[in-house]
């Protein structure tokens, strides 16, 4: 397939680890450094995010108000992927820049369903007494602050990107769909110029509840994601990453900078049994290798979850023998929705480092890795579904 | 087939729909068509208390367990039935291409919260540390699936056998229109020869309800029910919420003359526009919405001279009429006036998520039987709309470019150019 080339030329990352490309490649490169909370949520741990000085990317107190945490998160990386690419305040080409966020949802009161909840089994009518509370005690902004579409409706009000929005939901994949879509669209001359991305709060007892139902998440404590065996299950972490991507002619006319190119995004949906992951993945990892060449670096979207985990790894280590492994859920956390946006985020940070960072103590499938990767292979295997991968290369003499 | 600017001719060889007025395309038009509500007084739960008590809800289709989410996946299943076996495209549970599905950005329920907590044990006092206690004893396992925001769409891909990763998708009350748009362009850039999108939405529950009464965003005249939602009247005082969903099997023009497909009508403009202005109002110069539909027109290689009809967004809120209204003035120019623009909304209340899909099919139904469905409860006319809205009864026409309009929360604004043949 033939088509334009899609450049990277701003990314806004904010996790555990802290904010922007620098605080990355530095927390990153401190092997030990990961931040966790274990004891909020006892037995679930967090990764939780780093404090934000929130005036410095939503300036407005109102526009703070308004959104909930997960928004903020947005908010606040897309501004920095703005800033990053030179385009901040740059009214005209905002106002002709899509938008395509990959978002889950809403924060609950929990003191009102605590409420609630208390005072129903003793009501007489249960369901008279749900209407009345939830119409006498439910902030009538919440709803916005919980409306999936409502962080591109924040980013769009903060940062004036106003071309279009479309938010894609569904766990981890609609972070690879997400980027899937901006790239052949790019490709295809359906739009020059994208910001793509999400994020996610983990500091949220009702998020951690859905997944607790399902028995996704760990309760043993921190230990690198390829060395929960005793406990298997993902570690949440709070986050949120955007990239903007631009047909390289858009990008070269407005003078940008060129971080990197974005060469690929496949996008899978496998029937899951036994070996499905591993057979499908390591297709799509034979032909992005063959395709890229060179001396690749992975970051792996791995989660945790037992036999997924397992699958990806195995599909990585016989496509790509001998090419170093990273695990971003080793030290960010399962970042959800924004998995895979912020797991490109710390490519795009692995390729102008020109290193690949040290192996998180613990981890047997990062080793040390002495050479310059001059591409990052992406992978995403979703907790229940859907699996990812991307290629990110660097631009010669952009480093 | 290509279009002037050289890309895939879209077509529609496969459309299915259930709203409060019936399940299936013939059931919903013949209503639609003779003014019927389908808004009532709300019966799956208890609305003392509320404000508004009535709703357009589907109230024949079972679900278990009964919420937002089973119901929407049980809407779409049965639209998506319809267009696929209209198309006759594919083989049972082989739809030759992917799927693009709209669905509410729905969470777990009360009845939900509620058995966690008793399961929990907890006194007097429920907290969240009580309810993600029960919720570890790995009793509730089932929710999680239930209750994951991509879970709608797999069940769908599963059963239908659509190709790809599925995508979900909202763009709040314009998400079933964006649907639509993301099948028209992967069809255009020559990603697939055909896409199953639909767009689904069985959120009429008590806090979903609460929520928009809360931002005073619905009517409150709930006397008589189908009485309530009156697009462009002056006494029109908010939307009523609606339930449903409507699928299209999209294909290009080439893939159906191949297959010898009846081709049902033309999907052949697309517009968008993001508006920052606020997050539930759009600005007030309408300027977004005015991009849109020019930018659908242009995308269709039309003027604002060849649009024929205009399937309004309509929601029956003071804002939203008034603004449209502004919007087509400005685009189509003093021609607007005498330009039949009508809002299905009057009769299916705002069907929200699936609201774009629904509104599209119904625009097809009108190019197809060259009759223009009417806005029904309209008794007292807006001086400030001075626009032919169809008035209580439907309407024999020559309609050869619907414009169909979806506006929404978070500044949403998506617009679809529908016709009968390709444009020249």
């Amino acid at each position: 397939m033939s088509g334009r080339d899609v450049v990277i030329t701003g990314v806004g990352l904010v996790s555990s680890l802290g904010e922007g490309l620098e605080a990355h490649g530095a927390a990153l490169a401190d092997a030990g450094h990961v931040h966790v909370d274990a004891t909020t949520y006892a037995p679930y741990a967090v990764h939780p995010a780093t404090a934000l000085e929130l005036d410095r990317q939503i300036p407005k107190k109102l526009d703070q108000k308004q959104m909930e945490p997960w928004q903020r998160l947005g908010t606040y990386a897309a501004g920095l992927a703005l800033e990053m690419a030179g385009l901040k305040g740059g009214k005209d080409l905002l106002g002709e820049t899509q938008l395509i966020v990959a978002a889950g949802g809403g924060e609950r009161d929990y003191a009102v369903d605590s409420q609630i909840l208390s005072q129903m089994p003793g009501a007489e009518k249960p369901e008279v007494l749900l209407n009345e509370k939830l119409m006498s005690e439910l902030r009538p902004t919440l709803f916005l602050a919980q409306l999936s579409n409502l962080l591109a409706g924040n980013i769009s009000i903060v940062h004036g990107v106003t071309g279009a929005s479309r938010t894609f939901m569904g766990e981890e994949q609609c972070g690879v769909d997400a980027f899937r879509i901006a790239f052949e669209r790019i490709r295809a001359g359906q739009g020059d110029r994208f910001l793509v991305g999400g994020s996610y709060n983990a500091e949220r007892a009702d998020s951690l509840l859905i997944f607790a139902m399902g028995g996704f998440l760990r309760r043993a404590g921190y230990r690198p994601v390829d060395a929960r065996d005793d406990d298997p299950g993902f570690i949440l972490g709070s986050g949120g990453a955007f990239l903007m991507l631009e047909a390289r002619e858009a990008a070269e006319a407005r003078g940008a900078t060129i971080l990197a190119r974005l060469d690929s995004v496949a996008a899978m949906r496998t029937r899951r049994k036994p070996g499905a992951v591993q057979a499908a993945l390591g297709k799509a990892l034979q032909n992005a290798s063959a395709s890229s060449g060179g001396s690749p670096l992975v970051i792996s979207g791995a989660t945790g979850v037992a036999g997924l985990t397992a699958e990806e790894l195995a599909a990585i280590g016989s496509a790509l023998p001998g090419a170093p492994v990273r695990i971003a859920g080793n030290r960010v956390g399962h970042v959800l929705e924004a998995h895979f946006p912020v797991s490109l985020a710390l490519a795009v940070a692995a390729l102008r480092q020109g290193a690949v960072y040290p192996p998180t103590p613990g981890s047997a499938v990062e080793a040390p890795y002495a050479g310059a990767p001059d591409c990052v292979i992406i992978t995403s295997v979703g907790h229940m579904r859907g699996e990812g991968l991307a290629v990110v290369a660097a631009e010669q003499g952009a480093a | 087939m290509k279009d002037r600017f050289n890309r895939p001719v879209v077509v529609v060889t496969g459309m299915g729909m259930v709203t409060s007025l019936g399940r299936g395309k013939a059931d919903n038009w013949a209503a639609l068509t003779a003014g019927r509500s389908g808004i009532r007084r709300i019966s799956r739960f208890a609305v003392e208390g509320l404000k508004t008590t009535i709703a357009g809800t589907v109230d024949f289709v079972p679900a278990e367990p009964f919420c937002a989410a089973q119901l929407s996946e049980n809407f779409a299943r049965l639209a998506a039935e319809e267009a696929i076996g209209e198309a006759a495209i594919g083989m049972k549970g082989d739809f030759p291409g992917p799927l693009f599905v709209a669905v509410p950005p729905v969470e777990m329920e009360w009845p939900q919260r509620v058995d966690l907590a008793r399961a929990s044990g907890a006194g007097s006092e429920v907290t969240y540390t009580d309810l993600l206690r029960a919720a570890g004893t790995g009793h509730f396992k089932p929710w999680h699936d239930l209750f994951l925001f991509g879970t709608v769409a797999d069940r769908l891909a599963d059963d239908f056998g659509t190709k790809g990763s599925p995508i979900s998708l909202s763009t709040a009350c314009s998400s079933g229109a964006t649907a639509i748009q993301l099948g028209v362009e992967a069809i255009r850039r020559g990603e697939t020869e055909a896409a199953l999108c639909i767009g689904t939405d069985g959120s009429v529950q008590a806090e979903a309800l609460i929520r928009f009464s809360l931002l005073s965003a619905l009517s409150t005249q709930n006397d008589p029910p189908e009485g309530a939602s009156k697009p462009f009247s002056k006494n029109r005082d908010g939307f009523v919420m609606g339930e449903g969903a409507a699928a299209l099997v999209l294909e290009s023009y080439a893939s159906a003359k191949a297959r010898g497909a009846r081709i049902l009508g033309i999907l052949s403009g697309c517009g968008e526009k993001g508006d920052g202005f606020h997050r539930t109002r759009t600005s007030p110069d309408g300027m977004p919405a005015i991009r849109a539909m020019r930018d659908a027109i242009a995308d269709a290689g039309l003027t604002p001279d060849d649009i024929d009809y205009v399937n309004a967004h309509g929601t029956s809120t003071p804002e939203n009429d008034k603004m449209e209204c502004l919007g087509c003035m400005t685009v189509m120019g003093e021609r607007m006036r005498s330009v039949p623009i009508s809002s299905n909304k009057s009769m299916i209340g705002h069907t929200l998520t699936a609201a774009g899909a629904v509104e599209a099919v119904i625009s097809l139904m009108t190019l197809a039987n060259q009759r223009i469905p009417p806005t029904i409860n309209h008794h007292l006319p807006d001086p400030a709309i001075p626009l032919d809205v169809v008035p209580n009864a439907a309407r024999d026409a020559r309609v050869r470019h619907v414009m169909s309009n979806s506006f929404g929360f978070g500044g949403q604004n998506t617009v679809l150019l529908l016709s009968g043949e390709v444009p020249a």
